[in-house]
């Protein structure tokens, strides 16, 4: 449960650590950054042989705080704690556990709120723009400075799975077994199109200033929009009828106004409100974007990942949900079909579950299974 | 996990068992409808196997993964082609066969990936089965095909004679055959010798493409 110091590393006020990349970062638009930090958290002991670390990527607006740690004598929550803690099962007690805050973010990494040693203020859109590949080479960075040469695993879902992939295609020789969870080697069209018009709430909001926001009034109204949108992706229709129906919001009968008349309504407005308070709006475009760029081109057979996959000793463990919509199932099996034509090593499990891309998020007890019994055999 | 445990320590059927015996230490073996993953976790602790399954029915999907074994989630007919050609040394079809709606597109492939297919079946020419269609007149239903004829996985009979005959169309060849006798619930299940078609209610047989 507690947290290994920040070993060669500076503390954040929170127990987050900061890592300081020792090389200037090549982004793969070309742009070169140097001093580049990421913020990231670790759980468990590392073995004297470097040999029981496990990386764990966080979805679209994540942070490093996977599992439950002790800060100020309270147990502060990690946002994967039904799977990652002593007993859990990516075992604490068995693994090393690092999970960095993604590069672009807003949660002690560099990102577009940093502030630009050049000039003094916030590098807003001057900040490169962000790839899947630049997160991961940052990470890399960052798993090298343990002198770790080979992880055990590297899981995460969402946009994590996006960065699971990007590892096993980049760097397979440091990745024994490779989780994408709830992920996709490429964004479809209509994904892209909701990543689209979020990012248009935001910029079309007139506090978002080119996003050169900063000391001044943030574009929260086209922030909280946006998130509604993404909401709306996350859950599934049935999720939605299971938990909202059409039930009305604090009143016995519709309004005929534009109130809040439905649960739904009010429920996506709160989201709305609660995800302005914590993120920033320039770090939204940004790590959207990188989404939308992910392609690990698998049916191009002179792609980096063809080539990768065709070669490496990476045990794969795929897991899809049957009600996510943002990243249908048939996404995971293409996947998993590229993997078995180049002869990997690879598992897959469509799980049949209601509550759309966030079940894996949730408890259940059959991913939790699924996930235990392949930890308990990664070494 | 105790229903993983129950997989390993249960002892492997009679007609897994020789399956068993057949297969080479530290090859490649891929199981379609691996079921809980009993036989292939015996192959991997065994024998060292490289092993696959293939498996529709996702709660033994995650048992079988819970197990550490691979298992991809899905339709043998789907699965089998995205394989390479020979990438497995035995492809085993264990009392899968005759659930399959296009076993000669599944044997076809099977060929295909592996260098030896192992295949086994319940025996429609067992005795039991021949008297309950002859004096029963009704659809037989035994210990080892005991599902009424409007709900039954096993939507092919055949017989150990059928299946040499097969051979002949497909085409493989056989290089070794066991029938065999396991009577539910009988401790003490047993090769069959003499008139296999007629005494044995599974064979298994281990082919190789032509």
């Amino acid at each position: 449960m507690t947290q290994s110091n920040c070993s060669g590393a500076e503390t954040a006020s929170n127990g987050v650590c900061l890592f300081t990349l020792p090389e200037p970062l090549v982004f793969r638009s070309g742009a070169e950054l140097s001093g580049v930090q990421l913020a990231y958290e670790t759980f468990g002991t590392l073995a004297a042989d470097k040999s029981n670390a496990v990386l764990v990527c966080h979805a679209l607006t994540g942070d490093s705080h996977v599992a439950s740690s002790v800060h100020g004598g309270q147990v502060k929550p990690g946002w994967w704690d039904e799977y990652v803690g002593p007993g859990k099962p990516v075992d604490t007690d068995r693994f090393f556990v690092i999970c960095s805050n993604i590069l672009g973010s807003c949660y002690g990494s560099s990102g577009p709120a940093s502030i630009n040693p050049a000039t003094g203020s916030p590098y807003g859109l001057d900040f490169p723009v962000v790839t899947i590949t630049d997160m991961v080479r940052a990470q890399r960075q960052l798993v090298r400075h343990f002198g770790i040469s080979r992880l055990c695993a590297v899981t995460g879902g969402s946009l994590g799975g996006m960065q699971v992939l990007e590892w096993a295609a980049r760097y397979p020789e440091m990745v024994a077994a490779a989780v994408p969870i709830a992920t996709t080697t490429r964004h479809s069209a209509q994904a892209i199109a909701f990543n689209e018009v979020a990012r248009q709430s935001v910029i079309s909001d007139p506090n978002w200033q080119q996003g050169a926001y900063y000391g001044g009034p943030a574009p929260d109204l086209g922030l909280a929009v946006a998130r509604m949108i993404g909401h709306i992706t996350y859950l599934s229709d049935e999720s939605m009828h299971v938990k909202f129906g059409r039930n009305l919001q604090n009143r016995e009968q519709l309004s005929f106004n534009f109130e809040t008349d439905f649960q739904v309504e009010s429920y996506l407005h709160h989201q709305g409100r609660k995800f302005v308070q914590r993120f920033d709006a320039n770090s939204f475009l940004y790590v959207t974007k990188a989404a939308d760029y992910f392609d690990l081109e698998l049916e191009k057979p002179e792609s980096y990942a063809s080539q990768a996959f065709k070669s490496s000793d990476t045990r794969f463990l795929v897991i899809s949900f049957t009600s996510d919509w943002l990243y249908p199932s048939y996404q995971s099996k293409t996947l998993v079909t590229h993997l078995q034509r180049a002869g990997r090593d690879v598992s897959f499990c469509d799980i049949t579950e209601k509550w759309g891309h966030d079940a894996f998020l949730l408890p259940n007890n059959h991913f939790a299974d699924i996930l235990g019994g392949f930890f308990s055999h990664v070494r | 996990m105790s229903a993983n445990q129950t997989a390993a320590l249960r002892p492997l059927r009679f007609d897994q068992q020789v399956i068993a015996s057949w297969i080479e230490p530290e090859t490649r073996v891929l199981d379609l409808g691996c079921g809980d993953g009993q036989l292939l976790g015996h192959l991997v602790r065994e024998k060292q196997v490289h092993g696959t399954g293939i498996e529709l029915s996702e709660a033994y999907v995650a048992q079988c993964i819970g197990q550490g074994l691979s298992v991809v989630h899905g339709n043998v007919n789907e699965e089998l082609p995205n394989y390479p050609d020979k990438a497995f040394d035995y492809v085993i079809v264990s009392q899968t066969l005759q659930q399959v709606h296009r076993p000669t597109k599944m044997l076809e492939q099977l060929l295909r990936v592996g260098r030896f297919g192992i295949v086994s079946f319940p025996n429609f020419g067992y005795w039991k089965v021949r008297l309950q269609a002859m004096f029963g007149g009704r659809a037989p239903k035994t210990r080892e095909l005991p599902y009424e004829w409007y709900d039954t996985p096993n939507i092919r009979v055949l017989t150990l004679e059928d299946f040499r005959k097969y051979g002949e169309e497909i085409p493989f060849r056989i290089m070794r055959q066991e029938a065999v006798a396991m009577p539910g619930g009988d401790p003490f299940p047993r090769r069959v010798n003499l008139l296999p078609n007629l005494r044995a209610s599974y064979g298994i047989f281990m082919i190789e493409g032509r």
